[in-house]
């Protein structure tokens, strides 16, 4: 059975969540990034559901961890949609939102099929496999969006503040996120320290998500120069 | 081979991604004034040191914790550390990095001023309330 820190991590995130949401709503922000307020409340949602199974089927059930992962990787393709929605922020001015989504499909379809191309040798752990494959290369892939978004982001002098943050927030989780499962994947043995880190880094993304609505104000600015790693 | 690739790509990516926040949240209170207390309480102006960074920490220790602001503190005091790791080894080798990572450590300090002056304005908010409730 998970123990009490399980549980408190869970009801944070869950929390943490819900506050997003609340955030944005009280600072009027709700339909501007509806994408990423909508992910959030899927995932609070879906917390709630994951302590419903937990609770009728226990930790070590097929049931549990098939709903576990198979929701993980639900709520990442759902994050892909909240990223599309930051680069039609960024990129409003453009009008690239067909080729935004267009773009999108074609990478989630592509992601699938690869993950699918690689498990497809050991076909008796098919789905167990499949499942965390399909994880790491969707947080790979969502690490790499984020990556290209921040590049575009510093050539296009975008200065809004709340945009910056929520975008190298979203590049903090799926980077983590991402070294996290290569690193089950090179270290399947260490049950100990996977059963607690993805709980931490889970909590950091609504955290971060929540400070930036409270306190950013939706007109503060920075120079993005400011922001570059190698000095200019 | 691959499970390696990722992990290498997704370190450096969250190490780059980790700066550029930590340095967004400094920019962010850059632009913000000190009151007059917290400059005297302080004891910087304008303008902070790197060196000061330790002693404001201290500071803000002594004040009551307002929830919100710790998760950029701890962001903030860690960024400061890794500029001042890379200060103390890659600068030695690449002097011209020196000023900048300065600069960096210069804007950790001021941001830990700008939150000692939100708590020292918080703790007041608080003490006034409660001194409303008293009477």
């Amino acid at each position: 059975m998970p123990g009490l820190v399980d549980y408190v991590l869970g009801f944070l995130t869950i929390l943490l969540e819900v506050g997003v949401v609340v955030c944005a709503l009280s600072k009027n922000s709700l339909r501007r990034y509806i994408t990423i307020n909508l992910y959030m409340a899927l995932s609070a949602v879906i917390g709630v559901c994951r302590y419903w199974v937990l609770a009728h089927s226990g930790l070590s059930s097929p049931t549990y961890f098939y709903f576990y992962y198979y929701s993980d990787a639900l709520l990442t393709i759902c994050l892909y949609f909240a990223l599309m929605g930051l680069y039609s922020i960024v990129l409003e001015e453009m009008k690239a939102d067909v080729f935004l989504r267009l773009g999108t499909i074609l990478l989630l379809g592509g992601t699938a099929w690869f993950s699918y191309g690689v498990i497809q040798q050991s076909s008796n752990k098919m789905l167990t496999h499949f499942v965390v494959e399909l994880s790491q290369n969707l947080y790979f892939v969502g690490l790499v969006l984020t990556y290209v978004l921040w590049g575009a982001t510093m050539k296009l002098r975008e200065s809004r503040t709340r945009v910056i943050q929520l975008v190298l927030s979203l590049g903090i989780y799926f980077s983590a996120f991402a070294a996290t499962y290569a690193l089950r994947n090179l270290y399947p043995q260490m049950h100990a320290i996977w059963g607690y880190v993805p709980p931490v880094l889970g909590c950091l993304l609504p955290l971060a998500w929540a400070y930036t609505f409270w306190r950013m104000p939706e007109d503060a600015r920075l120079a993005p120069a400011r922001l570059a790693v190698v000095p200019r | 081979m691959i499970a390696a690739a990722i992990l290498v790509l997704s370190l450096g990516a969250l190490v780059q991604f980790f700066i550029s926040y930590s340095r967004s949240l400094v920019a962010a209170a850059a632009a913000q004034p000190l009151s007059v207390e917290t400059q005297e309480v302080a004891g910087i102006s304008t303008s902070a040191r790197g060196e000061d960074f330790a002693r404001l920490l201290q500071l803000l220790e002594l004040c009551p914790e307002r929830p919100h602001d710790r998760g950029e503190i701890r962001a903030v005091r860690s960024y400061f550390r890794l500029v001042s790791a890379l200060r103390w080894s890659l600068a030695r080798l690449l002097p011209s990095l020196q000023p900048w990572m300065e600069a960096q450590r210069a804007q950790c300090a001021y941001f830990a001023a700008v939150a000692l002056d939100r708590r020292i304005a918080f703790s007041r908010g608080v003490l006034a309330a409660q001194l409303d409730n008293s009477r």
